[in-house]
């Protein structure tokens, strides 16, 4: 739209064609956020479970989805500045004879492990589970926290 | 599910619901994964719903069609910054037609973990009955 007015374009017809490249780039854009999931802002790993990973000032934070796990079923290990978390999501059997309508939740084994951008003290890590969502404090070690410089 | 137990679990992206209503309220909307199975006496729901607490869900039944719906809080606290976002989180919304009759005064909802577990008992007429056929 910039450029008609750059060279001061007068004819109707030039504004139509750039009315289709518009439609058209709007229905790439469409396209390729369906191909993409349409939700996911970034590219994930593509391994279970996905994380979330934010910080604050002294720590950060993991979160993972894990419905129906319990805190004892998962098996985290701190490395350096990296975290691993791994563990089995078990689905019980329901009897011999129930007839399935739907089957979507799924059971087996995970492991994924995922480095950190700065140093952690890697003592003071906890983690806990919430009403399926799994949280991993992380506090950032000394050196990676950032400092006030007063000006003086 | 013993074959199932030993196999590595697949990354599943979180399924957008795709409804033919518009939302009237801003934010996304997710369908969350469900099993459903049946027994001679009552059907049983578990759904997959992390983040969402009791008083955030809602269960609904009438006319034979059951609305789940379940709210998430934003996680991030205080001054969090995202560094990596894999997941999103939202409203999560599905709904079934039911097809036996459901007894709607013995359903049952248990929420554990972020998994919901719907016992939906049918009642005494719809339980299947064997026909004696007799002769003569």
């Amino acid at each position: 739209m910039l450029y008609r007015k750059f060279f001061n374009v007068p004819s109707w017809g030039f504004s139509k064609s750039f009315r289709d490249f518009d439609r058209l780039r709007r229905e790439m854009d469409d396209l390729f956020g369906a191909l993409s999931g349409g939700t996911l802002p970034m590219p994930s790993a593509g391994v279970f479970p996905l994380i979330n990973v934010t910080e604050d000032t002294n720590n950060y934070y993991v979160r993972a989805e894990l419905p129906g796990m319990k805190s004892d079923e998962l098996d985290i290990q701190v490395t350096g500045n990296g975290i691993s978390i791994s563990g089995e999501r078990k689905i019980p059997m329901e009897g011999n004879n129930v007839k399935y309508h739907r089957r979507e939740r799924e059971a087996g084994t995970f492991s994924r492990s995922i480095n950190l951008p700065g140093e952690i003290d890697v003592n003071k890590v906890e983690a806990s589970m919430e009403n399926g969502v799994l949280k991993i404090n992380i506090p950032k070690s000394e050196a990676a926290k950032p400092r006030q410089i007063t000006v003086k | 599910m013993t074959d199932k137990e030993s196999k590595e679990i697949q990354v599943k992206p979180k399924q957008e619901l795709t409804s033919p209503a518009e939302q009237t309220r801003p934010g996304l909307v997710f369908t969350p994964n469900v099993d459903i199975f049946e027994t001679d006496t009552e059907i049983t729901l578990l759904a997959d719903m992390p983040g969402v607490t009791s008083d955030n869900l809602n269960i609904d039944l009438r006319d034979n069609v059951l609305t789940l719906t379940g709210e998430v809080a934003p996680f991030e606290e205080g001054d969090e910054q995202d560094i990596v976002i894999e997941y999103e989180i939202g409203k999560y919304h599905r709904q079934f037609n039911l097809s036996s009759v459901i007894d709607q005064s013995k359903i049952d909802a248990k929420l554990n973990d972020g998994v919901l577990r719907l016992s939906l008992p049918k009642v005494e007429k719809a339980t299947p009955r064997r026909i004696e056929v007799k002769t003569g």
